[in-house]
């Protein structure tokens, strides 16, 4: 299987957020803004591309009946990794994304290609795999993230583009993300079907 | 009194799923039957409730007297997933009519994050032992509730035409967002009803 | 290589050596980083002082913490007192909590020697977004609200024009806009206690 597919794949064809729906708490509660979006998508995808390389390595000498713990094992330390480094070096993004960062553990895309990819593939198989998914997913937090902001606030990351008066607030607001996801995951099938 | 409170600020106010956002997974995935719904909150509630309690004890008597707070997340995961492995267990030998009601929605809650998330959350507010347990348990009844009803929605919905591209996830995730656009008109009660119970 | 079989010994290697590598790992990054985030809390802190008490060049002499009643129940307030660089008293930096629409309010309200708002900052805030969230802009000067340069009167605290005050409420959230003047208010009264005699009806401690 070529390296180029594995990435694509991860970002169009089985993207976690629009078409396989994983990982739907932080998608949800995060994309308030296109920049908490993207900030949200970037470290997942940094779990996941640790943790898909290090499974993938360690797949051999793990028996089958702790597989699941090791896994967890492994990407809870990622996560706490990940959590200390922004408190320490990027803390307004710790601060916006806040009790998010440490519910990575429990983001199901990430022990879902850790049992699904990594502990059948190779380590470069799986570190391209992370990428992919991890890019899908960035993809689809900041699409998200982008229609709520513009939606909502009239901005881009941050950039005024409207005026206050076409503000919809309920775009911001939680009812916002659902509804907001719901139509774009209707327009992605819309194009799956033409 | 102030018991009160939490408790219908966690089931209406902050519900977990509808303004939190947390058990989305299992909000969406098992809310197609209002039988199955009911049987997946039961189950939630109870490991809810349990996990905290047991999170808490390791938190305060394990993490801090040894001063290994950063291992926070490393350690409630596994606890919360041992402890649902040995719930399981437990509940196959001593019931088995719970077990059937119970059992297949057991291993699901590990990888839910309302259970993590509670757990982390009683920390970070300082919540007392008695307070975390109130807060954990309404905290289950209100995802119980929020799934519940939704179920009832879904079940309906099976029976309406919906437009193609609609179809499927897309539609389920509008109606979500109008079922917690109902619940957002709770949301100040809490502060009006302070008053009402003294604090 | 062969995948290593589900006997228990290895099970238990595996898992004591995953345990093993993981919490070694976590303890050195921990090391690493401990440092780094008491400067970003610190930092972060004194950036805020800077910022309400409106000047760079300052000094922080004290950082009381102060317990008061308010409405009969007990409340903490942090009062961080200022010089300027020549080591003239200028005023003190406050932190104050009430209850807002969503959650607790925190802000930090800069006063000088007169009892003049200087500045605030909001710390910590669970208000809508878009609504009450906008308490971090309305306030400040050039907003609709502004309450900065104002001076405090213990007889005659801020409120807001809905309850017959003259400061404006941020558009459709009035509960927050009582919850913040009430924590400014609540700050002036922490500041004014301390200012003419700490000891008296408040329990004082210096904290590190």
């Amino acid at each position: 299987m070529n390296y180029v597919k594995i990435l694509t794949n991860g970002i169009i064809k089985e993207n976690p957020t629009f078409v396989l729906l994983l990982g739907m708490c932080p998608t949800l509660a995060t994309t308030t803004s296109s920049m908490n979006g993207l900030s949200m998508g970037l470290a997942t995808m940094f779990v996941l591309i640790c943790s898909n390389v290090v499974i993938s390595f360690i797949k051999n000498i793990t028996p089958d009946m702790v597989r699941i713990p090791v896994f967890v094992v492994v990407i809870a330390s990622f996560v706490t990794i990940l959590q200390m480094c922004l408190k320490a070096y990027l803390p307004a993004i710790n601060e916006s994304l806040g009790l998010f960062i440490p519910l990575i553990v429990v983001n199901c895309l990430i022990l879902g290609r850790a049992e699904a990819f990594a502990c059948k593939k190779g380590p470069l198989e799986s570190l391209f795999d992370g990428i992919g998914m991890g890019l899908g997913f960035t993809l689809g937090l900041t699409v998200l993230g982008m229609a709520r902001e513009l939606l909502g606030g009239g901005s881009l990351f941050g950039i005024i583009l409207l005026p206050e008066t076409y503000n919809i607030l309920l775009f911001v607001l939680p009812p916002g993300a659902f509804i907001t996801l719901g139509f774009l995951i209707a327009l992605v099938n819309n194009f799956k079907k033409a | 009194m102030e018991y009160i409170l939490i408790f219908i600020t966690a089931i209406f106010v902050n519900n977990i799923v509808l303004s939190q956002f947390l058990g989305i997974c299992p909000f969406l995935g098992v809310s197609k039957k209002v039988d199955t719904a009911l049987g997946m909150s039961g189950a939630v509630a109870f490991v809810l409730t349990l996990a905290t309690i047991v999170t808490y004890a390791v938190q305060k008597y394990v993490l801090e007297a040894f001063g290994l707070q950063y291992l926070q997340t490393i350690a409630f995961i596994l606890v919360i997933a041992a402890l649902v492995q040995a719930v399981e267990i437990i509940l196959k030998k001593i019931s088995p009519a719970l077990y059937q009601a119970l059992g297949i929605f057991l291993p699901l809650i590990t990888t839910n994050c309302a259970v993590l998330g509670v757990a982390i959350l009683v920390i970070q507010k300082d919540f007392s032992l008695v307070q975390s347990v109130v807060y954990a348990f309404s905290t289950a009844i209100g995802f119980g509730l929020a799934l519940t009803v939704f179920a009832g929605i879904r079940e309906q919905l099976e029976l309406v035409n919906i437009p193609k591209g609609m179809q499927g996830m897309a539609i389920v995730l509008v109606t979500a967002g109008l079922l917690s656009l109902a619940f957002m008109g709770f949301s100040g009660v809490d502060g009006g009803l302070k008053p009402v119970f003294g604090l | 290589m062969k995948k290593l079989e589900s006997s228990l010994s290895n099970m238990v290697m595996v898992l004591v050596a995953v345990a093993i590598i993981t919490g070694g790992l976590l303890a050195w990054v921990n090391h690493v980083t401990e440092g780094p985030i008491r400067e970003q809390d610190e930092q972060a802190l004194a950036n805020g002082i800077k910022n309400v008490m409106g000047t760079d060049k300052l000094t922080v002499t004290a950082n009381d913490e102060m317990k008061s009643i308010v409405d009969g129940k007990e409340q903490t307030f942090v009062i961080h007192k200022v010089n300027d660089a020549s080591g003239r008293f200028l005023g003190a930096a406050v932190e104050s909590t009430t209850g807002g629409f969503g959650g607790d309010l925190k802000v930090l309200v800069g006063f000088d020697a007169e009892g003049t708002i200087l500045g605030y900052t909001i710390l910590q805030t669970a208000e809508t977004p878009g609504l009450g969230a906008k308490a971090d802009k309305w306030f400040q000067k050039g907003g609709k609200g502004c309450i900065v340069g104002r001076k405090m009167d213990a007889a005659k605290p801020l409120t807001v024009n809905k309850d017959g005050g003259d400061v404006d409420a941020i558009t459709a959230s009035t509960i927050t806009t009582r919850a913040f003047l009430k924590a400014v208010n609540q700050a002036y009264g922490a500041y004014a206690k301390q200012d003419v005699d700490g000891q008296s009806g408040a329990t004082r401690q210096s904290k590190k």
